[in-house]
């Protein structure tokens, strides 16, 4: 009943035991075809964040799993050469949290957009966050619907006009940060794609956490968003590591995600590490590998059992 | 009495404690080898209400829960007042007479007042009145002490012995009153020297998803898909499978999904109004080509409906889920034995074909409770885990690999995440042999096309391993029945009045739903001299599925919706009305108020 082949094959595949390949470039995480983003889309900074920061972790194509959603920005697992899910509107972060309870040796990145995570998919985003899977979960922020032709998402500021607000939202916008660290995210960073290099740690860190970590990207949209364009947040990100700020103050943490204005900081806000994440609490994972690589079935003694309580 | 078959009432409020005597009573038939069919009423209340508990027992298969009662144990006013009335000559009516005054019962009936008071002075509590009355009831049916002695020992074992020695003094009490000052039934309960089990529906399911080898299980609670999730939850740590409560719904699926592409074999259940949410994820499945398996325990509807009561009311809902037309594979179980088996055939089929299944229990099922012999319930399933490779580390060479190849099967073989050499993009969005999207920037209706008809030829191929339905009884017969799902036993049962009352019927069942062995049942269907199809739902559901797929209208239709489910006499009776011309369809009127 069981499958030997799967069996012997969960042993040869370990993600600690494959160092051993040859030093990987960008280009081996070249995906099958080319973006078919905008020219000067943001999203290209993060696709190029993400291939660096995988380089620069050695890790191999086939151990990693990009799990996205619908929308522009989740047209990315198309562009990486790695395992990839291109799932429904709003739903890569249930996808993946399936994936990662199944294979916990896998590293699975989730990405997509602002409307996909934090609207449509809010209420998966809300829950994963509390129950600490081990995620990255890499959301391009363009605060629009960009695949859908320009109307307001989630983190549409106030006022802002669109096909869909043509006078003005009148809605408040909702902060992400504040968000995952009451929610209970462990890693909670916010990048720029104008600022690759600080994109790249906060990735190959959100990678490395064990748990959840979201990094909330501004990923300007240069068709639909000409509010908040590369130059409108060049103009205003700074850093928080030149801000003296400490992410293992939750306070603070808490106190720097609500800048906005003249100066919009960026980098990593909160991290805790004492919390396992969910697969390490999951006592069926205890051991045996990862449950994907399993024999299936009941053995005879546990099937008696069972039968027995009916009797 | 001809055929020894035996039907036991047990009425009263939620949080009276119907259940323990249900059990006990359950355990102490299967013991003996006899059969056994439960069916209890409830609400969905967790205190007060009504809630009326029948347990059916007989030497051969127990089929329904029958039309009669022959023993009534009402624990309170309420249940004495609405079932009385049920209760013929030859049956006998257990209760408290300190608190439970009966009206006029019909002539011949027994009716066996007992005092709490008296038996158990010096005992607290409800409770005790329901060890009474099965002490005393199983003293009517001619058991010995003995075996109830036994099974209240392992009943109250956790509690200690002095709760033992209470219970079995209140049970010996009502036995040895019973022998004073009732009248037997003039059997004794048989012994057929055989063992069975008994189990719930929605455990059969859980138990067939070990079976198949599951191991990722996941759920929203919903009533009544919630038993299974209690059954993995209880067992999932000893079997190595991991069970996951998730936020909703739509979660619970995509999770699902998830777990599946990663290589588990990933289940889970929910009533019609968790499905609705899940359509979209799973056309999701079929478009990535990931296996999964979704149980759906209908109740009835529309929108939340009557949570606590059955239905076959979403077939619609399961054949039309999702937007676009996409290869599934939808079965209705027909017995609480046939869901345990059910499962793991499916997942050999959604593992072979990469596509959802679909399981369409409903409440009388995954509720009700049936007894087994406990050789059935084999744990030694053949698995096909269908084409999965690389997994002993044979790589392609570079970029070789197309997830998606055409082939005439319209099965490609699929590469589980982490397998070094196979990496591919599985997409939601159409996409080409590789996987790349043909949706946004490149769409190419040719591609379109062809991977269209590579998914959708998977249904011939499944078709061809389902088994065909069958007819069952007399081949010239006045009258075919036809049903489908959770409904045989009843119609089975109903053939057999029938010829009692000389009207001689067969019965076709359909349990695999979809593909549709429209040809055999066609072939089926035109030997028949009149068609009367018998569902539970308000628009014959069935009855119009098989009209579009064959052009098969039948004469006459048997249809149930308030939420009760058949009884064998209300498809006799509309046998009869529509055999007279008296009406096309017939729709019973439930009699009792449950
Ligand atoms: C269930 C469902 N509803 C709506 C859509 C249409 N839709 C596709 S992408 C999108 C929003 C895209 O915005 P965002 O997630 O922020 O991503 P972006 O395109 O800006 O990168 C919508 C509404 C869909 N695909 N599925
Ligand atoms: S519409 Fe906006 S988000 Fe979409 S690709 Fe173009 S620039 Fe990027």
């Amino acid at each position: 009943m069981s499958l030997p082949m799967m069996k012997e094959e969960s042993k040869s595949r370990s993600v600690e035991a494959k160092r051993e390949g040859p030093k990987l470039t960008v280009k081996d995480f070249k995906g099958r075809v080319d973006p078919d983003w905008c020219p000067g889309c943001g999203d290209f900074g993060l696709l190029a964040a993400l291939k660096q920061a995988l380089v620069e972790l050695e890790l191999q194509p086939h151990e990693v799993l990009t799990v996205s959603g619908i929308g522009c920005s989740s047209n990315l697992p198309g562009y990486v050469n790695a395992y990839g899910m291109h799932t429904l509107h709003g739903r890569a972060v249930a996808v993946a949290t399936g994936a990662q309870l199944a294979n916990h040796k896998l590293k699975v990145i989730v990405t997509g957009g602002d409307g996909d995570g934090y609207g449509i998919g809010g209420n998966h985003f809300l829950h994963t966050m509390r129950r600490n899977v081990d995620l990255t979960y890499l959301v391009m922020d363009n605060q629009i619907y960009g695949l859908t032709t320009g109307q307001i998402s989630p983190t549409s500021i106030k006022g802002m006009k669109t096909k869909s607000t043509p006078f003005g939202s009148v809605e408040n916008p909702i902060n992400p940060i504040p968000l995952a660290i009451a929610a209970g995210a462990t890693y909670v960073a916010r990048g720029f794609t104008g600022q690759v290099k600080q994109l790249v740690e906060l990735i190959k860190g959100g990678i490395r956490h064990r748990g959840f970590s979201l990094i909330d990207v501004f990923s300007p949209c240069v068709t639909y968003n000409n509010d908040n364009s590369h130059e409108f947040f060049k103009a205003r990100v700074k850093k928080l590591e030149e801000m003296g700020h400490d992410p293992t103050n939750f306070h603070a943490a808490i106190d720097k995600a609500y800048l906005w204005g003249d100066a919009i900081p960026i980098g990593l806000f909160w991290k805790r590490t004492d919390l396992p994440s969910l697969d390490e609490l999951e006592p069926v994972l205890a051991e045996g590998g990862p449950l994907a690589h399993r024999p299936l079935g009941v053995s005879p003694e546990a099937a008696k059992a069972l039968i027995q309580v009916l009797m | 009495m001809a055929k020894f078959d035996l039907a036991i009432g047990i009425g009263g409020a939620a949080g009276q404690g119907i259940a323990t005597p249900g059990d006990i009573l359950a355990r102490i038939f299967v013991r003996r080898g006899l059969h056994l069919n439960a069916y209890n009423a409830y609400q969905s209340i967790i205190r007060g209400g009504h809630i009326f508990l029948t347990l059916r027992t007989s030497e051969q298969p127990v089929l329904s829960m029958g039309d009669k009662l022959d023993v009534l144990l009402p624990l309170n006013q309420d249940s004495m007042d609405r079932h009385l009335k049920l209760m013929s000559a030859g049956a006998a009516v257990l209760y408290n007479g300190d608190k439970i005054k009966p009206g006029t019962a019909a002539d011949g009936v027994q009716l066996c007042s007992f005092s709490v008071k008296e038996l158990a002075p010096n005992i607290k509590g409800d409770l005790v009145q329901n060890t009474i009355a099965l002490g005393a009831l199983l003293r009517l049916i001619g058991v010995e002490f003995k075996p109830l002695e036994e099974i209240l020992t392992i009943q109250f074992k956790r509690k200690g012995a002095a709760v033992i020695a209470e219970n079995l003094g209140v049970a010996r009490a009502g036995y040895d009153y019973a022998t004073a000052h009732f009248k037997p039934f003039p059997f004794s309960l048989p012994d057929t020297g055989k063992k069975f089990a008994f189990f719930e529906g929605n455990q059969a399911l859980a138990m067939g998803g070990a079976a198949a080898g599951v191991r990722f299980y996941c759920a929203y609670p919903m009533s009544p898909a919630t038993g299974v999730l209690h059954w993995m939850a209880r067992h999932g740590r000893e079997l190595g499978i991991m069970v996951r409560q998730v936020e909703d719904e739509i979660g619970v699926i995509n999770m699902a999904i998830g777990a599946a592409h990663a290589g588990c074999r990933a289940m889970c259940a929910t009533s019609g109004g968790g499905f609705a949410l899940m359509s979209e994820a799973l056309g999701s499945a079929a478009m990535m080509e990931i296996p999964v398996v979704c149980i759906d325990v209908q109740r009835a509807g529309p929108a939340t409906g009557v949570p606590t009561k059955t239905e076959q009311g979403d077939l619609w809902q399961v054949m039309g889920a999702g937007q676009g037309d996409y290869p599934r594979i939808i079965v209705a179980p027909t017995t609480i034995t046939d869901c345990f088996k059910t499962v793991p055939e499916l997942f050999n089929l959604v593992d072979k074909f990469q596509c959802p299944g679909i399981i369409l229990s409903d409440l009388l099922l995954s509720e009700g409770r049936s007894s087994v012999d406990p050789s059935e319930l084999d744990f030694n399933v053949p698995i096909d885990r269908g084409e999965i490779i690389g997994l002993n580390g044979d790589g392609p060479p570079a970029n070789a690999y197309q997830r998606y190849k055409l082939s005439e099967s319209g099965i490609s073989p699929r590469a589980l995440p982490g397998t070094p050499g196979y990496i591919h993009v599985v997409a939601t969005d159409e996409h080409d042999e590789d996987g790349v999207l043909i949706s946004d920037e490149f769409t190419n209706p040719h591609k379109r096309q062809a991977m269209h008809e590579k998914r959708m030829r998977k249904m011939e191929g499944i078709l061809s391993l389902l088994e065909p339905p069958k007819i069952f009884g007399p081949g010239n017969a006045q009258v075919t029945l036809l049903g489908w799902g959770s409904t045989q036993g009843v119609i089975r049962e109903a053939l057999e009045k029938l010829a009692e009352a000389g009207i001689v019927a067969n019965h076709l069942q359909i349990k695999w739903l979809v593909p549709l062995h429209s040809e055999a049942i066609q072939s089926i269907i035109s030997q028949s001299k009149k068609l009367i199809i018998v569902e539970n739902n308000y628009s014959g559901q069935f009855a119009r599925y098989l009209r579009s797929e064959t052009g098969i209208v039948a004469a006459g239709h048997v249809r149930k919706y308030d939420g009760e489910p058949f009884m064998p006499h209300h498809i006799v009776d509309g046998v009869k009305a529509i055999l007279a011309g008296a009406s096309q369809k017939y729709v019973p009127v439930h009699e009792v108020m449950v």
